[in-house]
């Protein structure tokens, strides 16, 4: 594969963006007999050389200084809670962690990859047949996906083979097999690796919540539980629980990435082209509006500024890039939060996440170094579709888990005791030894819905430094999501109760909490560019074509309608291989709108 | 003056000096040159699939390795080598009539490639393998001969001008070695092919012994610098193992039981030569680009006839059968680090190798009983240990592992204990290494790969 900084004359397709999303489209695309350039405003990453051991386990330059995330010096964006505030920049990465380089954020994650419930794709529809149109809050968009599960099935499938997921089925093709997860829908097939093995603390957790009466069941990992090759021919190692997941590239070939599960196959076919430090500005209209004539883009090597043209655009940068490219150039129309009309940068939403903390005695070591990105024991009883959300008035839900990731000695060290321990002298080490050895966390990792007035525009103030409006985002906590964030804490006390917690301390959000962007929670950030079956509450079809442009289409967690309670990358991939099918069996014969509105 | 060599940077299987020396040595005899004679190539139509044959034939012989320069045309040569007397470079053997061979006749073109003789009658170094060549079968020449002047582009280039400066760029004294240790095609074709009734066998013999010329690295060689043996039929020291290239130990490719292919399946050596990685163990050092050039695109029944083939190949030496140990997992599990090296192994290298050193599958390889770990010259272990090593991205194994280099975190003493360690647990049984030989290899082996040069996944 020629990685070059020009790219060829014309190819079939330019992707924009070296994540997940781009590169299943860039495979699938490939795999169609298309050329295909796809761009990436960041470096080239690889194993040997950002995952070489012992370089790549380094805290300080991985989660602390932040290696493989975005470059905040050459675009951020600004963030305000309320429409009448004025936002400012975003000038260090906290709440949230956008990836830059090849891989994106699917090389920094973490690997928990859930599928979705069934009335996660058609929650508006659900949530009336159960409780009536009076029971959505006003202001809240609630909205379908226009997708069945049933149809989405045979995506989420491949995506697990492709990215090698451990994990355990509780029914697969109508038949109950297995520990897994109760609430799960029906699979096709068993997940391709084994569940990962339990840490102490998953353990611990899987048998308190199982005596508390719920249902606990392995979280799927996109970690290996074993050596894996997967379809394209590209090979994982097992993980051996270093618990350098989340913010690294993992030196073990285990943490499935588009490096090392996609792009290593892609790499062999003289059909992809790879542009690194390629910023894209703009994604370029020809006179009618309605017809994508290509890119235009910043190449870093050279400081100059480059076009490129193509048949077919693929916008699969993150979330919040995909909502500010549509911005910036020019496609659909701007969402409107006073007249509720307009559809780019609607339904932005992201995730409710509260972590509570459980000491055990002395005696019990939860050695919390060890662990796996994506592992862990996981509980739906406040997920699952079947819950009754009558009494406690909410929409949406948390699945609980205990996902010990590996704590690492810095954040342990920043973050000991929990509320009220001392922060300094021979209190405070007593105080993070302990934790350290006897501590456990349990999150409540939740839904997050869509609000009038929660969006994403373009700031009137503030540039990057590529001269662009940068993007504004309007975003605050509202009472369902605390509501239901409550509801589910609140169960928390009973399992670690079961677990012969010492010590225990619940966090969950209350009631006029703004979202503070100071706070690590998830980088879980949906919508903006969302799919639907109406072109005035979406922007773009069930098969993510934009309802504007249908030579171009948006693929990313941009798309969905609402944030859901499991981990986003799943979706994504499962949307990106379902819109790659119906471009390839549909579009590429018969190119133009594939939905009439 | 050009020449002919079959060497890449990777992949040298000797040092010229040494055979400049013989060649010198042996001053006053005259070499004879052949007479010539040029019959262009017409552009006559071909027998359908003859091209496509010649091209798998260049694959089999590896041609690429040392005519093709990374980013450069095809065979239009060019590749440095680099040798104590100056720089040499490989000769352009595209068709172009003036820089390439685009001038031979089919004859002199067998000629070059089986006697090692030029067109204009002088002698090619003997890096070039045309004792092995001279097995070739006249149809196999012939569609070699077919692919180079019809199916490669002609490229009007000249690789650099040799940097060898008089006396030692004489090389009439070649032909010498040339009659000494080079066979007749006659008589090489007539040792390799009636060794086999079987046809499998046959064609293992011949691709080994002939095309793929594995004995030019995996035979010993003797002062003279000559294969001492070439055949199966010359004695076990065939493919007994060569001597160290780069900083690399060529292994035995014999059933020895410890250090050679003694407990590899037929499966084994097909998936490692088509992969570069099998459970038994990965490609490293000098195989990895024989892989990537030649053996991952051997035809299936190919791969299966070298197997078949090695697999008959009686131990040089006596070994007692490698058998696993399970102490050495027992004692790092229970956390007894006592033996030297055992912290090391366990800090830098168990996460990978597992503590019972059984590796994972073709991702991770074994060290228990591993024959480049037990090789009697740990030169390849220590070099390993020192600059890592990646596996090759292949259309057939896209993903390529790479071992990380501990030269900046490790000290010479670290090095010769956690190699001592290896060499000495779960059942292997070789000899410990010292500091010295580990600070002698850091001094003199090659650069490791650059971050840039390191695979993509």
């Amino acid at each position: 594969m020629p990685d070059q900084t020009f790219p060829p004359a014309k190819p079939d397709v330019v992707v924009i963006g070296a994540g997940w999303a781009g590169s299943i489209m860039a495979k699938e695309l490939t795999e169609a007999g298309l050329n295909v350039t796809m761009l990436e405003r960041g470096h080239d990453h690889s194993t040997a050389v950002e995952g070489t051991y012992p370089g790549s386990i380094d805290e300080l330059r991985g989660a602390v200084r932040k290696r493989l995330f975005q470059k905040l010096a050459h675009t951020s964006l600004t963030i305000r809670n309320k429409p009448n505030e004025t936002a400012l920049p975003y000038r260090q990465l906290a709440a949230f962690l956008p990836g830059e380089g090849v891989g994106g954020a699917g090389l920094h994650w973490s690997g928990c990859h859930f599928r979705v419930t069934e009335d996660d794709l058609r929650l508006r529809s659900a949530t009336i047949e159960r409780y009536g149109q009076k029971f959505i809050p006003k202001d809240m968009h609630l909205q379908d996906y226009g997708i069945s599960y049933k149809e989405l099935e045979p995506f989420f499938d491949k995506a697990e083979k492709v990215f090698g997921t451990s994990g355990e089925a509780s029914s697969v093709q109508g038949r109950k097999t297995g520990q897994g997860n109760i609430f799960a829908p029906d699979r096709s097939d068993h997940f391709p690796l084994p569940a990962m093995a339990d840490t102490f603390s998953a353990s611990v957790f899987r048998k308190a919540a199982s005596e508390a009466g719920f249902h606990p069941y392995s979280m799927p990992a996109a970690n290996a539980s074993q050596p894996y090759t997967n379809p394209y021919g590209c090979q994982m190692g097992p993980c051996n629980f270093c618990g350098y997941c989340s913010g690294y590239a993992c030196y073990l070939y285990s943490k499935a990435s588009p490096n090392v599960n996609i792009l290593p196959a892609l790499r062999q076919d003289k059909r992809f082209t790879l542009i690194t430090q390629a910023q894209v500005l703009e994604i370029m209209l020809d006179d009618t509006r309605k017809r994508a004539t290509g890119v235009r883009y910043i190449d870093l090597k050279t400081e100059s500024e480059q076009v490129i043209e193509a048949d077919l655009v693929i916008l699969s940068a993150f979330q919040l890039n995909n909502v500010h490219l549509m911005l910036t150039s020019g496609i659909g129309k701007p969402y409107d939060p006073v007249s509720q009309t307009g559809t780019i940068g609607r339904n932005f939403t992201y995730q409710t996440i509260t972590s509570s903390r459980v000491w055990l005695p002395e005696n019990r070591f939860t050695n919390q170094f060890v662990g796996a990105g994506g592992g862990g024991v996981a509980i739906d009883d406040f997920n699952h579709s079947g819950l009754d959300r009558g009494k406690a008035g909410f929409i949406g839900g948390s699945p609980i888990w205990v996902n010990q990731a590996g704590l690492k000695p810095i954040t342990a060290a920043q973050n000991s005791g929990g509320k009220g321990a001392p922060r300094w002298g021979s209190a405070y080490k007593a105080a993070m030894i302990d934790q350290y050895k006897h501590s456990l966390a349990i999150d409540a990792h939740g839904s997050n819905m869509a609000y009038r007035d929660v969006y994403l525009d373009l700031d009137p103030t503030w540039r990057n430094a590529y001269g662009q409006p940068m993007l504004r985002m309007t975003f605050t906590w509202k009472d369902n999501d605390i509501r239901m964030n409550q509801f589910v804490v609140n169960h928390i006390g009973d399992i670690a109760q079961a677990m012969g917690a010492t010590k225990t301390s619940l966090n969950s959000l209350h009631p006029g909490q703004p979202f503070d962007s100071r706070v690590y929670q998830t980088t879980h950030l949906n919508g903006g560019v969302i799919l639907g079956n109406n072109p005035k509450t979406s922007a773009l079809n069930r098969y993510l074509q934009s309802w504007d442009v249908s030579n171009l289409f948006v693929i990313g967690s941009s798309a969905f309608p609402q944030g859901m309670g499991y981990n986003p990358t799943g979706l994504v991939a499962a949307l990106a291989y379902w819109s790659a099918y119906h471009i390839r069996q549909t579009y590429l014969r018969n190119p133009g709108p594939m939905v009439h509105a | 003056m050009s020449l002919l060599l079959p060497s890449t940077s990777t992949k040298r299987m000797f040092s010229l000096r040494p055979l400049l020396m013989v060649g010198l040595g042996l001053l006053g005899i005259m070499a004879t040159a052949l007479p010539t004679r040029a019959a262009r190539a017409d552009d006559a139509p071909l027998p359908a699939g003859v091209i496509e044959e010649g091209h798998y034939q260049a694959i089999l012989g590896d041609c690429a390795a040392c005519h093709t320069q990374p980013g450069r045309p095809a065979y239009s040569g060019g590749m440095p080598f680099k040798l104590p007397m100056g720089t040499i470079y490989s000769t352009n053997i595209s068709p172009d009539p003036v820089h390439g061979i685009g001038h031979y006749s089919e004859a002199e073109f067998a000629r070059a490639v089986q006697l090692g003789i030029r067109k204009d009658g002088s002698a090619l170094y003997p890096a070039m393998p045309y004792p092995s060549y001279a097995r070739l079968s006249k149809a196999d020449i012939h569609a070699l001969y077919v692919y180079f002047q019809r199916g490669v582009t002609p490229q009007p280039v000249d690789p650099p001008a040799n940097g060898i400066i008089w006396p030692l760029s004489m090389r009439w004294p070649l032909h010498i070695w040339r009659w000494l240790f080079s066979p007749s095609v006659q008589s090489a074709q007539l040792r390799t092919n009636n060794q086999f009734s079987d046809p499998v066998l046959a064609r293992g013999a011949y691709l080994v012994e002939g095309p793929g010329h594995c004995g030019a690295c995996h035979s010993p060689r003797s002062i003279t610098l000559n294969e001492k043996a070439q055949t199966a039929k010359d004695g076990p020291l065939f493919l007994s193992g060569g001597g160290v290239v780069e900083q690399w130990v060529v292994p035995s490719i014999r059933q020895e039981n410890r250090t050679g292919l003694g407990r590899w399946s037929e499966e084994d050596i097909v998936e490692f030569l088509r992969t570069g990685r099998a459970r038994t163990g990965a490609s490293f050092g000098g195989m990895t680009p024989v892989i990537l050039h030649s053996a991952h695109a051997f035809k299936d029944a190919d791969l299966h006839a070298i197997a078949r083939y090695l697999m008959l190949l009686a131990p040089a030496q006596k070994e007692t059968p490698w058998v696993y140990d399970p102490s050495t997992a027992a004692m790092l599990r229970r956390a007894d680090m006592s033996q030297p090296g055992a912290q090391i192994y366990m800090d830098r290298c168990a996460a990978c190798h597992r503590t019972d050193g059984a590796g994972y599958g073709t991702v991770f390889p074994p060290l228990a009983g591993n024959p480049v770990v037990m090789t009697a010259d740990a030169t390849s272990l220590i070099h390993i240990v020192l600059a890592g090593d990646s596996t090759h991205a292949l259309h057939t194994s896209p993903s390529a592992f790479t071992m990380p280099g501990f030269a900046d975190t490790l000290s010479d003493k670290d090095i010769a204990d956690v190699v001592s360690f290896i060499r000495k647990s779960w059942g292997n049984n070789s000899k410990s290494v010292k500091d010295s030989a580990v600070r002698r290899i850091r001094r003199s082996m090659p650069q490791p790969a650059t971050p840039e040069q390191r695979p993509k996944n």
